[in-house]
Parts: structure tokens; C-alpha cells; sequence
């Protein structure tokens, strides 16, 4: 559930189809930048309502759902 | 009581190097610096901070068509003075000529709208009946020359206005969140052989990720506040003319407001982030090249180091034709 609100965002962020994003992709193999990961951030913050740290941590988007995970 | 514009300025330095130039010194490119910043070039100042801010001020000056001797108060907001002391208001009336009283004051990034703030108060008292409001800022000596992730971002500038009594400014907002941990720049540490100094330390500290994430979500609240205050609608604004941060700071605020992209006015492109003196610099190239007239309503929005916001609405009444200074 939190792994495909992930990759919807993201999708659409990239304006790309699902089909194209993995749950073990890291914002570097999907060509997003550091300002990129910050702004997803900030849109996931608002879809599950939560405060997310931005660390070096975070690197793929599994990392990203394990993290909300604990938020939720 | 509000106030109105009735001169604008600006000044940049001669010097400017492109990020060509700055990645044969660096290791970057200037695809990294402009695709993570939207900045091709910026100044540097070489002829000092003082000179640069009394070129906007006389200009300012001689837009409103006045002299230094009608200022009765004069503003500087920076916090890249080369000296600790005297302040660079101080060294400005001395360069112009002037005999009013002269202060700085150093709300960042922030500094024109917390600088437009007080002067409303001083000539709301009275104490004023003209301001001169000049923000310099010499970014270039902020910084770490051998952090490429920092040093690329600034520039070295200056804009000033006049102000005046009037009925331009609709609304102003100001406010602070007290926090160095995510921006802030120390002041030289002295020698004092009882004190351990830290040297690693005496550049900028920018975390960017934080900043970003405060930058664009202060950018969107405090713009929307401004204009609940004025009782103005999204769609009324003619152009918003926000700090030069960052242009992916800019276009994640301005797709997050109902405000269209293309009212965001932008010049970081040739300038980098002059803080302080961003927003200035930005309405005097706008009047120069015809864009402001009377009666448009103007958004201008700042965050900086402090943690410091701020947003107002002008309704412009000058009219700019103006020559090229």
C-alpha cells in the first residue's frame, strides 16, 4: 500500500508509467537528483500526512516506504 | 499609513564568471550547476561592498529625483559588510554625502522586506519623510572557494529604493524561526589566546535540503497570507518577484500557488543568489525594461538565514519611464 502510494508519486512526478518504476530503484537509477528527493518528500509528507527526515538514508524507494512505514 | 516607491536602483560588479569559467577551477560542470540551480553567472565584487551599494543608492536617488540631502533616514540590509564596524549605512552616507542617520540591519536573505517593514514604521512615526533602503550583499566572501556545492550559488550585488508616504504597500508579513543549524555564516573568531578557535568553520554552512524544503514551503504560505491580508485574489497579481534563491525553488512555490509560472519573475540566471539584494536588483531591471506600470499589483517573497521570512503586496503608482542608468 505505502509502496504503491510511492511509486504513483513518483510516476507521476516523472511523468512516467508505473510499469517503469521498481520498489528496489534508488532515486539515483530513476535520474533524480538530490532537490528531486526533497520534493517527493514533501509530496509524500502530504499524502500520508506525516514528517519525514530527508537522510542519506533514503536511497531507494524501499527505504522510503520502510520509513513511513514507522510514521504511520 | 503606507508607504510608496519612488525610485528604484541597482548595481552589479564588472567582474562575473560563468560557470565554465568557475569549473575550470572546481570540479563541477555547468550542466550539474544549472540544472540544480537554473544560475549561469555571477558577479563579483571586486571594488567593495560600500561603492557597490552607494552606485544603486545614487541611482535610486536620481530616479526619484532627489539628492542625498533629502533622505532623512538611510537603510542597509546586508550581513557581508567587509567591517564588523562602521556599518555599511554608514560608510554609504559618507560615499553619497548624506548627514541622516544610518543603519544596518540583517534579517539574510530577508533583508529588503524586513527593511521595507521598518522603514514603514519610520515614516509612519514620522521620524522619516524619506528612506533610502539599499540591501548589498558580497556573497563571494561568504563562502568556501573550495566547496563546489556552496560557492557556485552566489553573487555579489546591490539594489536600493526610495520611499516615501503613499498607499502602495497593501500588506507586509515578516517572520523568524530562530535556527542556525540548517543556514548561517560566523563571524571571524578573533585570536584571543584564551579562546580556542575553530577555523574549519568560519565559511557558510548551507544544508540545502532543509533549506529547499523550508524555502518553498515558507515561499507558498507566506504569499498566500500577503494576499488573504490585502483581500487580494491569485489571479489579480501581475508578477511575483521572489528572492533568486534557487530556480527549482521557484517553480516547486510557484506550482504549489495558484499563481501562473510565468508571472515569477527570474534574473539568477547571469546573478546567482545576491540575497539580500535579489528582490531590489530584480524590480529595477523590471522597471528598466518597461515590464512594471503603474497600478500592476507586485508579490515580492524572501526566506534566508535566520531562520527568516518574509512577503509583501505593492500596488505600483510610478511610473517608470526611466531612463537606462
Amino acid at each position: 500500500m505505502v509502496e504503491e502510494k510511492i511509486i504513483e508519486i513518483l510516476a507521476e512526478y516523472k511523468g512516467c508509467p508505473i510499469t517503469e518504476i521498481n520498489i528496489e530503484n534508488s532515486f539515483e537509477e530513476l535520474g533524480l537528483d538530490s532537490l528531486d528527493t526533497v520534493e517527493i518528500v514533501m509530496s509524500l509528507e502530504e499524502a500520508f500526512n506525516i514528517e519525514l527526515e530527508i537522510t542519506g538514508e533514503l536511497k531507494t524507494i524501499k527505504d522510503v516506504a520502510a520509513a513511513i512505514t514507522k510514521l504511520i | 499609513m503606507s508607504i510608496k516607491i519612488t525610485g528604484t536602483g541597482s548595481a552589479l560588479p564588472s567582474l562575473s564568471k560563468t560557470n565554465d569559467q568557475i569549473s575550470q577551477l572546481l570540479d563541477t560542470s555547468h550542466e550539474w550547476i544549472f540544472s540544480r540551480t537554473g544560475i549561469g553567472s555571477r558577479h563579483f565584487c571586486e571594488e567593495g561592498l560600500s561603492k557597490l551599494a552607494t552606485r544603486a543608492g545614487s541611482k535610486a536617488l536620481a530616479d526619484a529625483n532627489c539628492s542625498p540631502a533629502d533622505i532623512d533616514y538611510l537603510l542597509c540590509a546586508t550581513f557581508s559588510n567587509e567591517y564588523a564596524t562602521p556599518s555599511l549605512a554608514c560608510l554609504v552616507q559618507q560615499e553619497l554625502g548624506a548627514t541622516c542617520p544610518s543603519l544596518d540591519l540583517n534579517a539574510a536573505c530577508t533583508g529588503f522586506i524586513y527593511g521595507l517593514e521598518i522603514a514603514t514604521a519610520l515614516l509612519a512615526s514620522g521620524r522619516a519623510k524619506r528612506v533610502l533602503l539599499i540591501a548589498a550583499e558580497a556573497m563571494s566572501h561568504l563562502v568556501d572557494w573550495t566547496k563546489r556545492d556552496i560557492s557556485v550559488l552566489f553573487g555579489d550585488g546591490a539594489g536600493a529604493v526610495v520611499l516615501e508616504r503613499g498607499e502602495d504597500l497593501l500588506a507586509l508579513t515578516t517572520s523568524a524561526i530562530g535556527n542556525a543549524a540548517p543556514l548561517y555564516a560566523k563571524n571571524p573568531q578573533g585570536n584571543c589566546p584564551y579562546l580556542t578557535q575553530n577555523e574549519d568553520d568560519c565559511y557558510m554552512h548551507m544544508d540545502g535540503k532543509e533549506i529547499y524544503k523550508f524555502a518553498v514551503t515558507a515561499m507558498v504560505q507566506d504569499i498566500l497570507q500577503v494576499l488573504a491580508i490585502a483581500k487580494i485574489t491569485p489571479e489579480a497579481v501581475d508578477y511575483v518577484l521572489p528572492h533568486q534563491a534557487n530556480m527549482r525553488i521557484l517553480e516547486a512555490a510557484a506550482k504549489r500557488l495558484p499563481i501562473p509560472e510565468e508571472k515569477f519573475l527570474n534574473n539568477m540566471q547571469s546573478k546567482g543568489n545576491t540575497s539580500a539584494a535579489s528582490i531590489p536588483i530584480l524590480l529595477d531591471e523590471a522597471c528598466s525594461a518597461g515590464l512594471i506600470k503603474a497600478g500592476q499589483l507586485l508579490v515580492m517573497s524572501a526566506f534566508g538565514a535566520g531562520l527568516t521570512t518574509g512577503a509583501c503586496v505593492i500596488k505600483w503608482s510610478k511610473n517608470n519611464i526611466k531612463s537606462e542608468n
